[in-house]
């Protein structure tokens, strides 16, 4: 998909690459922006949770038992008495966890079997992609469940395997980008000088497709965290007493529900926002690397600021 | 396509075999903790998991082209997928009641899935940059970020306390009660679809964006057609090509959804099975309907290939 654009990205001039993208995500991506702001509310809330709880996360007020919203548990007390607002906070916290580090396993391991694939090509790329054809025709949440149900849950495992399973599947996307770059004359010309292959890899194709890569491992962030709290609510996931927001829905809160409704609003509401900012952050991020969906809009001749070259959508 | 079943049947086999933390160990640990047995036989345990050969041998049992300790050929290629462990059936009696639930429940979700999403992506593609762009797209993200687990059990809970409307729990056959079964599945089929929708809704705008700057459609423009003609039957028609792909895609997301929602939605179908097949650690049930959900993943992406080819002039299949 982005192979051929992949190419480009690194030329475009950028006078300072954070500070650039910056102010062209202020100006163009108003959703990105607020994307981007709840992003950095879940980090802060995540690094902060310590400080910001009101309460640990554990304690119990046993004189209140599922109580609703009031000036002392802002958001009330779960079925033990606990206080939603702050396992809420802690929620925040396993979801930056897991959101980041699964994240950057998949990535890398996206990126490793990828760049190796697409570089190497022939029967071992034959070989390889079979298994990732496997991987991949199987659902997500069954095959997770199903390694998880025999390796056992906890924080470590639901990052390696959540990161193994979900970047092989992402292979594909920085195989094709890998592929791609790899016609360029410059690597001809890296071959010819007698690089080692190892530095053809880290110097000449992995820089080229840095977009795609940091494209990949925005969109996984969202689902990592959603497929998280799947994985906690059906009793897969982080095992209590930590509060993961899937798991503060299943356990006690779907018992009660019908009792008191605030402990299943507020873990939902977190995750729904969450996974919208995070996504509309990434999909910003998306359109500004990826020079080919930029610019034009729907209807012809209103704002359509440059033809794409036409050999660019052939390959 | 048949290599690709003969790694899955692989890659599923390894996975219970090679994965550190043992099923015997599992079993055994279940077996003592629900008192079953104080001392347990592992070497029995074994022996009934058909463990007690080498690797090679299980996998050509498991398949079918290397006899049983019996002697007879009996593996999937027979059509013999194994027996439960703890119950009195094989695993494919257990699947056959199932899967028409998941399968009902997959489409509707499908239907619904697609009938969100096709307006409002177009709509979207059409008004790119403005506000009901963002609204659309919004709505499309908020679809995916919302998770099913919540959104199923908001829908159980508010209508019954709000309305006291309760969806029915028991199954009813579509063949008794048409209706009854409709009304059912209607609300997981939502809950189901709007996740779906997301995706397709973000991809019909990507795809009408880019057949939108296509000469053709500057063409039929210039020709002076109206606009309903030039999205629907010029756009849409070409735009749509891949976003059939997009469906092939989502399956997997839909039997993942699938076992959440028959879980919250109490639904006897394959998830539900799957779950409770793995809570009990019935592997040789588990590595039986993944292989099937593998099977059936294999052809519906057959399938979208093939229509690919019927809606796609330029896709040839040699």
């Amino acid at each position: 998909m982005a192979d051929s654009s992949s190419g480009r990205v690194v030329e475009t001039k950028r006078h300072s690459a954070l500070v650039g993208f910056l102010i062209r995500l202020v100006k163009e991506k108003p959703l990105g922006t607020v994307g981007g702001v709840i992003t950095l509310l879940l980090l802060l809330t995540g690094i902060f949770a310590d400080v910001l709880v009101p309460y640990p996360y554990y304690e119990l007020h046993t004189a209140d038992i599922l109580a609703p919203p009031s000036a002392r548990f802002l958001m009330g007390t779960d079925f033990m008495g606990r206080d939603l607002l702050s396992r809420v906070i802690f929620g925040a916290r396993v979801s930056v966890i897991i959101g980041l580090s699964a994240s950057a396993m998949a990535t890398l391991v996206a990126t490793f079997i990828g760049i190796l694939c697409g570089y190497i090509g022939g029967k071992f790329d034959l070989v390889v992609q079979r298994f990732v054809d496997a991987v991949m025709c199987l659902p997500n949440l069954i095959i997770l469940i199903f390694i998880i149900s025999i390796v056992g849950a906890g924080i470590l495992q639901i990052i390696l395997v959540l990161g193994t399973v979900w970047g092989i599947g992402g292979s594909r996307l920085i195989r094709g980008a890998a592929i791609g770059v790899k016609e360029n004359v410059y690597v001809a010309a890296a071959v010819a000088i007698g690089c080692p292959t190892t530095r053809i890899l880290t110097r000449h194709i992995l820089p080229n497709i840095m977009a795609p890569i940091i494209i990949y491992f925005s969109t996984v962030v969202p689902g990592v965290i959603l497929t998280e709290a799947s994985l906690s609510f059906l009793g897969f996931g982080i095992p209590p007493p930590m509060p993961s927001w899937g798991s503060m829905l299943s356990l006690g809160g779907r018992k009660y529900m019908f009792l008191s409704q605030w402990p299943i609003i507020w873990p939902g509401l977190a995750l729904s926002i969450v996974v919208y900012g995070v996504n509309m952050f990434g999909d910003a991020v998306r359109d500004i690397l990826d020079p080919r969906l930029r610019g034009g809009v729907g209807r012809y001749g209103v704002g359509v600021k440059k033809e794409e070259k036409r050999n660019d959508s052939k390959k | 396509m048949i290599p690709t079943l003969f790694i899955v049947s692989i890659v599923i086999f390894l996975l219970i075999r090679l994965i550190p933390g043992s099923i015997v160990d599992a079993i055994v640990g279940q077996q003592q903790a629900f008192g079953i047995a104080e001392e347990v036989d592992r070497a029995a345990v074994e022996r009934a998991l058909g463990l007690d050969v080498s690797l090679a041998t299980q996998y050509g049992r498991w398949i079918g082209v290397v006899p049983q300790a019996e002697g007879n050929f009996s593996g999937i290629l027979q059509g013999d997928f194994g027996n439960s462990m703890w119950k009195p059936a094989t695993v494919l009696e257990e699947v056959a009641i199932r899967w028409p639930v998941t399968l009902e429940l997959g489409i509707l979700a499908l239907i619904i899935g697609q009938l969100i999403a096709l307006p409002i992506g177009v709509f979207s593609a059409l008004r790119q940059d403005t506000w009901g762009d963002y609204i659309a797209r919004s709505f499309a993200i908020m679809c995916i970020a919302v998770p099913g687990f919540w959104l199923g059990t908001m829908v159980i809970v508010f209508p019954s306390l709000w309305w006291g409307y309760m969806p029915p729990i028991a199954l009813i056959p579509f063949t008794e009660d048409p209706i009854g079964n409709l009304e059912m599945f209607i609300l997981p089929a939502i809950v189901l679809g709007m996740a779906m929708s997301g995706m397709t809704m973000r991809m019909t705008r990507t795809m009408m964006l880019e057949v939108l700057r296509q000469d053709y459609i500057r063409t039929a423009w210039a020709k002076g057609l109206r606009e309903r003609v030039i999205v629907i039957r010029h756009a849409l028609k070409n735009a749509l090509i891949p976003v059939i792909t997009v469906i092939g895609w989502q399956v997997p997301i839909l039997v993942g959804g699938a076992v959440i929602i028959e879980q919250i939605f109490c639904l006897p179908g394959m998830g539900r099975l799957f779950l409770n097949a793995i809570q009990l650690r019935d592997y040789p049930l588990v590595s039986g309907v993944t292989l099937l959900f593998g099977i059936g993943m294999v052809f519906i992406n057959l399938i979208v290939d093939v229509t690919y080819g019927f809606l796609d002039p330029r896709v040839h299949y040699r």
